[in-house]
C-alpha cells in the first residue's frame, strides 16, 4: 500500500481530482442548461443574438449577473451603469474569493489562482469548499470543463431556439441547483450543530427579507450579500471554528 | 448614444472576472485571524441557505412542486448526502409533482 502512496505522484493526483470534479459537475451542468436556457430567451428579447448570448454565458459564467446585464442591455443603460450593477451583483464571488484562497494550499502557483478564478461561480465554490482538506485546483477545473460547457450551450440555445423544452422538462430541471446547494448545507448540518443552526438562521431571514417592507425592496444580489456578511460575522464571533472543525476533522494536507 | 453589445460584454466580463481574482491573487498566505477565519468558514453555509430558501419555492411551475422538491432534497440529503442522486431525486420529484397535481 506504501508503494501505492508514493507511486501516486502529482500528476495522477491533478488527474483523479480533475476526474473527480468532472463527475461532481454533472448535476452542475443539467442546472445551469435550464437556467442558462432561461437567460437565453432572455438575452433574445433584449436584441442579443445567439452568438452574443453564449459569449456572455462562457465570459461571465453568473446566473443572476447575467439577468443584471441583460437588463442594463435593454434599458440601454451606459457602461459605467453596467459595470457597477455587475459589481454590485456579483460581490458575492468577492467573499466566495476569499474563501476560496484560503482553501488551496498557500503556495499555490499564480498560473492556478488565475485560472481558478474563472469558475467562481455559487455552485462550483459550494461543492470545491465541502472538499475534505486542502483544495487541489484541478478539481475546480474539471467541474468548470462540464459545466461551463452547460452554461454557454444552454444560453446559445435558449436565444437560438426559444423554448424546445417541454415546460415540465425545464421546471423540473430547474430545481436541480437547489438540489445541490441541500446536497451541501443539510449534511454538514447533521456534522455541526452550530452550522445547523446557521443554515436554519439564514433561511429564515432569506424569507423575512423577500417578505417585510423596505427589506424587500432590496435586490436578491444585495440580501445576499448583507445576510452573508451579517449572519457569518455574528456566527464567527459568537462561535469561533477550531482548526480541527475547518476540515472537517481531516488534517491532511492534500 | 448607440451602445454596442461587445463593449457591454467586456466590460460585464472584466468587472466579473476582476471581482473573482483580486482576493484569489491577494490573499497568498492562510489568514492567522481566528474571526476571520471563522467568518470565511461559515460563508458558503449561509450564502447557500440564503439561495435556496424561499428563491426554491417559485423556480419551479408550482409551490406544491417545489415543497415537493425541497422536501426530498432535504431528506434525501441528510441520509445519503450524494450530490448527483440528491439533485436528480429532486428534479424527479418536481416533475412527478407537477404531472399528478395538475
Amino acid at each position: 500500500m506504501l508503494g501505492m502512496v508514493i507511486k501516486m505522484n502529482g500528476k495522477e493526483q491533478n488527474r483523479t481530482w480533475f476526474l473527480r470534479g468532472m463527475k461532481d459537475g454533472v448535476p452542475i451542468a443539467l442546472g445551469y442548461f435550464a437556467v442558462a436556457f432561461a437567460l437565453g430567451i432572455a438575452a433574445k428579447k433584449a436584441g442579443m443574438s445567439a452568438a452574443q448570448a453564449g459569449a456572455m454565458s462562457a465570459l461571465m459564467l453568473a446566473s443572476a449577473g447575467q439577468y443584471a446585464a441583460i437588463t442594463v442591455i435593454a434599458s440601454g443603460g451606459g457602461y459605467i451603469q453596467m459595470a457597477v450593477t455587475t459589481l454590485i451583483v456579483n460581490l458575492r464571488y468577492l467573499l466566495m474569493s476569499c474563501a476560496l484562497s484560503q482553501k488551496v494550499a498557500p503556495g499555490m502557483k499564480m498560473r492556478h489562482r488565475f485560472l481558478m478564478s474563472y469558475p467562481v461561480t455559487d455552485e462550483i465554490f459550494g461543492i470545491a469548499m465541502s472538499v475534505e482538506g486542502r483544495l487541489n485546483p484541478f478539481y475546480n477545473y474539471g467541474a468548470a470543463a462540464v459545466a461551463a460547457p452547460g452554461w454557454t450551450a444552454g444560453a446559445f440555445l435558449g436565444a437560438a431556439a426559444g423554448a424546445i423544452l417541454p415546460q415540465r422538462v425545464e421546471n423540473a430541471l430547474s430545481v436541480a441547483l437547489y438540489g445541490m446547494f441541500l446536497a451541501i448545507i443539510i449534511p454538514a448540518s447533521r456534522k455541526n450543530k452550530v452550522v445547523a443552526g446557521i443554515v436554519a438562521v439564514s433561511m429564515l431571514c432569506s424569507f423575512l427579507f423577500t417578505r417585510l417592507p423596505v427589506l424587500r425592496e432590496i435586490s436578491s444580489g444585495m440580501q445576499i450579500i448583507l445576510l452573508t456578511v451579517v449572519i457569518a460575522g455574528a456566527a464567527a464571533y459568537f462561535f469561533p471554528v477550531r482548526e480541527m472543525e475547518e476540515n472537517g476533522g481531516d488534517e491532511n494536507e492534500s | 448614444m448607440n451602445h454596442s453589445i461587445t463593449v457591454y460584454l467586456i466590460v460585464a466580463a472584466v468587472t466579473i472576472y476582476l471581482i473573482r481574482v483580486l482576493p484569489m491573487t491577494l490573499i497568498r498566505r492562510d489568514i492567522k485571524n481566528p474571526l476571520i477565519r471563522s467568518f470565511l468558514y461559515y460563508v458558503p453555509y449561509v450564502t447557500l441557505a440564503v439561495m435556496t430558501f424561499p428563491a426554491i419555492l417559485s423556480s419551479t411551475g408550482s409551490t406544491v412542486s417545489a415543497w415537493a422538491g425541497l422536501l426530498t432534497g432535504i431528506v434525501l440529503a441528510y441520509v445519503d448526502g450524494n450530490l448527483f442522486r440528491v439533485a436528480i431525486c429532486s428534479c424527479i420529484a418536481v416533475y412527478l409533482a407537477e404531472l399528478f397535481w395538475h
